[in-house]
């Protein structure tokens, strides 16, 4: 910085922390267009996260299993509560409801080709099932939506399990919306809804509206299924305690928890940034309202937002969760976001990593898309591949954490193994700062 | 005929033994005794039989229903005919919240008054009401159609898409986006088949239509509230 005409030093421009550059270009952008931001995925504001726990290992008070050689066991069972069938996954890392109208026809396939060779399950989503899906899926959940798209008896019949989707993680207390530039001729048809209008997907049920009437609705499901389903609701985390009690008391056989990190397809930025809670301070509460209905293991707990690695899956596990689930990171390893497509995604004002309009139906990737020429340079098959070889790296991670906690199956990680490196982390996690064996609000301690 | 004591027998064996008939069955009739307002009686069938449920039902009877015909002898609670494929569910009585919601296909007739939310997101589903409906009903109702003899409550088709609504009598108030349109020698025609499938003796000529104004199909900020 140079100096002012008398030679005095000039004040070092200083950005506001407060008034950022992005901050600043969005009230430019809402001053421009009078409407607020849509977009998908999930919070990509820096919150409490799984990089905030450490794992401790083995040392002289705890015995440590053989690297990649002993045995480590990754299975899971979900649904033991009251389905006469429960799914039995090979690994606890399944895949995320994701509907098709916001993914491609070949991108659901290849997530059911992922998962199947992968031993895990994938999920249906706000659009009904597909046969790319069904018939790539060897086990299949099946979503039952505030918006009842494509839903009919036949399907609840074919899948594997069921899941009454009360809310997501990006979104709760939210509903979507699909915009028409992805409404195709196939996608209307399976929706009942005029070709290339907007389509509202309700934020409530039709049919139902509190636990009492989830619970005879529940019912309502097993009997048209025989009791032979797994039945799952999926909460988004809010008040992950009373939630979790609730729709247990309502009959679940499992509980899927989405922090805020999880995706969607669409909605407002201001909703998947301000609305709802990491998943780290999501997990203990919903365990411990297992614990207290003495219900933890005999009702599953699977969560998910923002899982990306073998880690982040050891210690959601090691908090109490059976299983977690993936949705924008299967997309990645599906080839979402490469930076193979750099220039497209230049081209459309934003960067490999950040893209997240998915909305718009322009995805240069081919996944997010109902566009032919764009969904054919998606290979259904080469990304099943690589979903599987990532699903195995992501267990690969896990074992070798678990083994080097002294454990024999992922499920017997424990808190024990882990500390948090900072005071929100362990406030939340109610893991011990590291170092210490404390953490904010441990009962019978003071702050 | 087939009689099945529900509070003897029990919820599970009545589904069941309705469940396992097929399109070739003799057994075709059906009677359903002691229902005692139970829940989710005679869900998911997929057959031409007939089934009549002596008494009034709690949430969710005949719901998913393909190809049988349901008739209860008294009341419905919420729910009666949700998501309903093919067949026909005729209620003697009254029907709770929720009638024909989500309904693909049949007919619901309901020959006292419906609760509100009555054929809420209704996705081609043909309900037929001899008396009134409650409010916000046909919320969101994608195709089909609702007939109401009597009055419609409050906010009448909020958000609706392509379903028609023909009511006889007032309308509270219309939902957002949903107006009166023309009744033209089609509908008059539409309403006729509806009028008799639901053993209704009123007059075409005697109901007004309702349907969408579109002006929600692609969204505007100028139209959110």
């Amino acid at each position: 910085m140079k100096d002012d005409a008398k030679g005095a030093p000039r004040t070092v421009p200083i950005q506001s922390a407060t008034f950022s550059n992005s901050a600043n270009a969005e009230i430019r952008r809402a001053a421009a267009t009078g409407i607020y931001d849509i977009r998908g995925g999930g919070s990509k504001r820096k919150l409490p996260h799984f990089d905030d726990l450490l794992f401790l290992g083995a040392s002289i008070s705890r015995y440590a299993l053989e690297g990649y050689r002993e045995k480590c066991d990754t299975s899971v069972t979900l649904g033991t509560r009251f389905a006469k069938k429960p799914i039995q996954l090979d690994i606890p890392i399944t895949i995320a409801g994701m509907s098709f109208g916001a993914l491609s026809g070949p991108a659901k396939e290849a997530l059911g080709r992922g998962a199947s060779m992968a031993g895990t399950s994938t999920t249906t989503g706000d659009g009904g099932m597909t046969e790319e899906e069904r018939g790539h899926s060897k086990q299949l959940v099946y979503q039952v939506l505030p918006s009842r798209y494509g839903m009919n008896p036949d399907d609840l019949r074919r899948c594997d399990a069921i899941e009454v989707v009360v809310g997501q993680g990006a979104k709760p207390g939210g509903g979507g919306m699909l915009l028409g530039q992805k409404i195709s001729d196939r996608v209307a048809e399976m929706r009942n809804l005029p070709k290339g209008i907007d389509q509202r997907s309700a934020c409530r049920h039709p049919d139902w509206t509190g636990p009492d009437d989830l619970e005879i609705k529940i019912l309502e499901l097993r009997e048209i299924t025989g009791w032979e389903k797994p039945i799952y609701v999926k909460i988004g985390g809010t008040r992950p305690y009373f939630d979790t009690m609730l729709a247990i008391k309502a009959g679940a056989d499992v509980v899927v928890l989405d922090g805020m990190q999880g995706g969607t397809a669409a909605t407002q930025d201001v909703f998947i940034e301000h609305v709802g809670l990491p998943i780290i301070a999501c997990i203990p509460e919903a365990v411990r309202a297992l614990q207290d209905m003495e219900l933890h293991r005999e009702v599953q707990l699977v969560v998910s937002g923002g899982i990306r690695n073998g880690a982040d899956v050891a210690k959601a596990l090691a908090l109490g969760a059976d299983a977690v689930a993936i949705g924008t990171a299967a997309m990645i390893a599906l080839g979402d976001n490469d930076p193979k497509w750099e220039a497209e995604y230049n081209a459309l004002g934003t960067t490999a990593g950040a893209y997240d309009d998915w909305h718009e139906g322009k995805d240069p990737a081919g996944i997010t898309t109902q566009d032919p020429e764009l969904s054919k340079r998606f290979d259904p098959i080469a990304g099943g591949r690589h979903l599987n070889n990532y699903l195995k790296v992501m267990t690969l991670e896990a074992q070798t954490i678990a083994r080097a906690c002294g454990h024999n199956h992922l499920h017997n990680l424990e808190p024990e193994d882990l500390v948090s490196l900072t005071m929100e982390a362990a406030a939340m996690a109610k893991i011990p700062l590291a170092g210490t064996q404390w953490y904010p609000g441990k009962p019978g301690t003071s702050y | 005929m087939q009689t099945f004591d529900l509070e003897a027998q029990g919820l599970r064996n009545l589904n069941a033994a309705l469940q396992a008939q097929s399109k070739e069955t003799n057994q075709t009739a059906w009677e359903v005794v002691n229902a005692k307002g139970s829940h989710a009686i005679a869900v998911g069938l997929d057959a031409p039989i007939e089934v009549n449920v002596k008494g009034s039902t709690g949430y969710y009877c005949a719901g998913m229903n393909k190809q049988a015909t349901v008739h209860i002898h008294g009341s419905a609670g919420p729910g009666v005919a949700e998501n309903m494929m093919s067949g026909t569910v005729i209620v003697e009585g009254d029907a709770s919240q929720y009638a024909g919601a989500t309904g693909r296909g049949g007919t619901l007739v309901i020959k006292g008054n419906a609760s509100s939310r009555c054929g809420i997101s209704m996705k081609g589903i043909d309900i037929i009401v001899h008396g009134n409906i409650g409010h916000m009903s046909a919320f969101m109702a994608q195709s089909g159609n609702l007939v109401v003899c009597g009055d419609a409550g409050d906010a009448l088709g909020d958000s609706i898409y392509e379903a028609r609504l023909f009511v006889r009598g007032s309308v509270k108030s219309l939902g957002a986006d949903c107006i009166e349109k023309e009744m033209r020698p089609e509908h008059i025609e539409i309403l006729k088949d509806l009028l008799e499938r639901g053993e209704c003796d009123a007059k075409p000529e005697e109901f007004k239509r309702y349907g969408s104004a579109r002006k929600l199909y692609n969204f505007d900020i100028d139209n959110a509230y």
